[in-house]
């Protein structure tokens, strides 16, 4: 809080050739961008800003602004630092875009509607004490830790942070910001976290919904802040623990792992549908998604080769 | 006629016009996303949510990006200043003109022309899947292998091709 007010103090430096429309409307797109997606995340019980019957289109639509912002910003910087870090930055979100949709269309599949509501009410009631949250079934596990990795990316943070990489492009798309335009795209990295990790919970963990019937005294928005206390830990934790991935293999998780197992998980989902209710269903469906899943990641470590590595164009 | 209609389509009209007369090819695309979030906004006011929130999602979030990397690709920054109109400028405005009679004429002599605008109906999603998977199952189903038939075609244009004799 201290910092953002302390930002708004500071200088506000543009370079000389920079684009200067361009270069002050971009963080300006990015943050109302950022706050789009919010109408349409249900906090609590009935408390939600608008609850429109397509809200989950709405909330992808929202965020795909967020990338022409930071083509912007970097394009109108002239800087070729800023520039490599806007075309990175855009050719992740772009490729981990298509996962971040693919698995949430599971969710849509089995609710059998793009509202958020709808969504959460769904997954509101309770088989004796437990709670039908999505998370609890093979497909939604497997659907919740691909969004999650897919929203990390998305949001540009460690271990997919090539697009600010400290040490090779210094901040990416941003550097040649200051002063208070800094604090707005650095809000909206927050924001942009924030939201992908409430539509997580909206999708996967049941919403405000509490897991245990018993529980149910606890007021809605409680439960759902207290997931989202933890989704965001957990972001800041992974944050801390693994190194920086590389651009291939970045681009590889991406198209050749995330985006098939999305897939095949549109298909287990059918399964699940239409399969009579009880364990074998369960195993079934975790069975179809723990074989592929293996053999996948097996075949691409096998694909690998080690060699030295050539480049073709930085020489 | 409603004041934010006024408002939406000066918006559309003023993006697409600046996206034919700016000199930088990255204002001209910039400007054209105006433009069509300026369409998306017009088609959300006349109640069509999932059209309009597509029409983000595609032409923002996928084809003006598109167009931006091309450009990036093939001309750098795209700061080479070109002039705004071409030396057969007149030819296209007369092409324009008459297409925009023809489409003029074609609108006004149909039926409905006469009728009073009533509210238009919301249309759920639920309607839209229905008819894409009932009725508009077979278009539907050529539109997806045409662009599977395109995605394979990229794949091959993008594959390594084997090395060329010197």
């Amino acid at each position: 809080m201290a910092d953002g007010i302390k930002s708004l103090t500071k200088e506000d430096l543009v370079p000389r050739n920079a684009d200067h429309i361009v270069h002050f409307v971009a963080p300006v797109v990015m943050v109302i961008a950022s706050f789009l997606g919010y109408a349409v995340l249900p906090i609590g019980r009935n408390m939600i800003l608008a609850n429109l019957n397509s809200g989950l289109l709405y909330f992808f639509a929202a965020g795909s602004m967020v990338e022409l912002a930071v083509f912007m910003a970097g394009w109108s910087s002239r800087s070729k630092y800023s520039l490599l870090g806007a075309m990175r930055a855009v050719a992740q979100m772009i490729s981990y875009e298509i996962p971040l949709v693919l698995a949430s269309v599971v969710v849509i599949m089995a609710v059998g509607s793009l509202s958020t509501v709808d969504i959460v009410n769904a997954q509101a009631t309770y088989n004796h004490t437990l709670a039908h949250w999505f998370v609890f079934t093979p497909w939604g596990l497997t659907g919740f830790l691909l969004f999650m990795v897919a929203a990390c990316a998305e949001s540009n943070r460690s271990p997919f942070d090539l697009p600010e990489g400290e040490s090779e492009i210094i901040a990416g798309y941003f550097i040649e910001y200051s002063g208070f335009k800094f604090a707005l795209f650095f809000l909206a990295e927050y924001l942009g976290m924030i939201a992908t990790s409430a539509l997580a919970i909206t999708l996967f963990l049941g919403g405000w919904s509490a897991p245990f019937s018993f529980l149910g005294f606890i007021p809605s928005w409680a439960w759902f802040f207290g997931k989202l206390l933890v989704i965001i830990c957990t972001f800041i934790w992974v944050r801390g623990t693994f190194p920086r991935l590389r651009m291939d293999q970045l681009m590889g998780l991406a198209w050749k792992f995330m985006l098939p197992m999305t897939l095949w998980n549109l298909i287990v989902v059918g399964v699940w549908h239409f399969m009579a209710v009880g364990v074998v269903r369960w195993l079934v469906c975790a069975a179809m998604i723990v074989i592929p899943w293996m053999l996948l990641s097996r075949g691409l470590r096998q694909e690998k080769k080690l060699q030295v590595r050539t480049y073709r164009f930085a020489e | 006629m409603t004041a934010l209609f006024l408002i939406l389509a000066a918006m559309t009209i003023a993006g697409t016009a600046a996206a034919m007369s700016l000199r930088n090819a990255i204002h001209c695309i910039l400007a054209l996303t105006v433009g069509l979030v300026g369409f998306a906004l017009l088609f959300l006011q006349l109640n069509a949510q999932f059209v309009g929130f597509t029409q983000v999602l595609v032409y923002v979030g996928a084809v003006a990006i598109l167009a931006v990397f091309a450009i990036m690709m093939t001309r750098g920054d795209g700061s080479h200043p070109q002039p705004a109109f071409s030396k057969t400028w007149f030819v296209g405005g007369g092409i324009a003109a008459v297409v925009f009679a023809v489409l003029a004429w074609a609108i006004l002599s149909h039926p409905a022309m006469g009728q009073v605008a009533t509210e238009p109906a919301e249309i759920t999603v639920n309607q839209i899947g229905d008819a894409l998977m009932h009725r508009y199952v077979v278009p539907m189903e050529i539109m997806g292998l045409l662009l599977t038939a395109a995605l394979i075609g990229a794949v091959v244009l993008a594959m390594p091709g084997k090395q060329e004799q010197p």
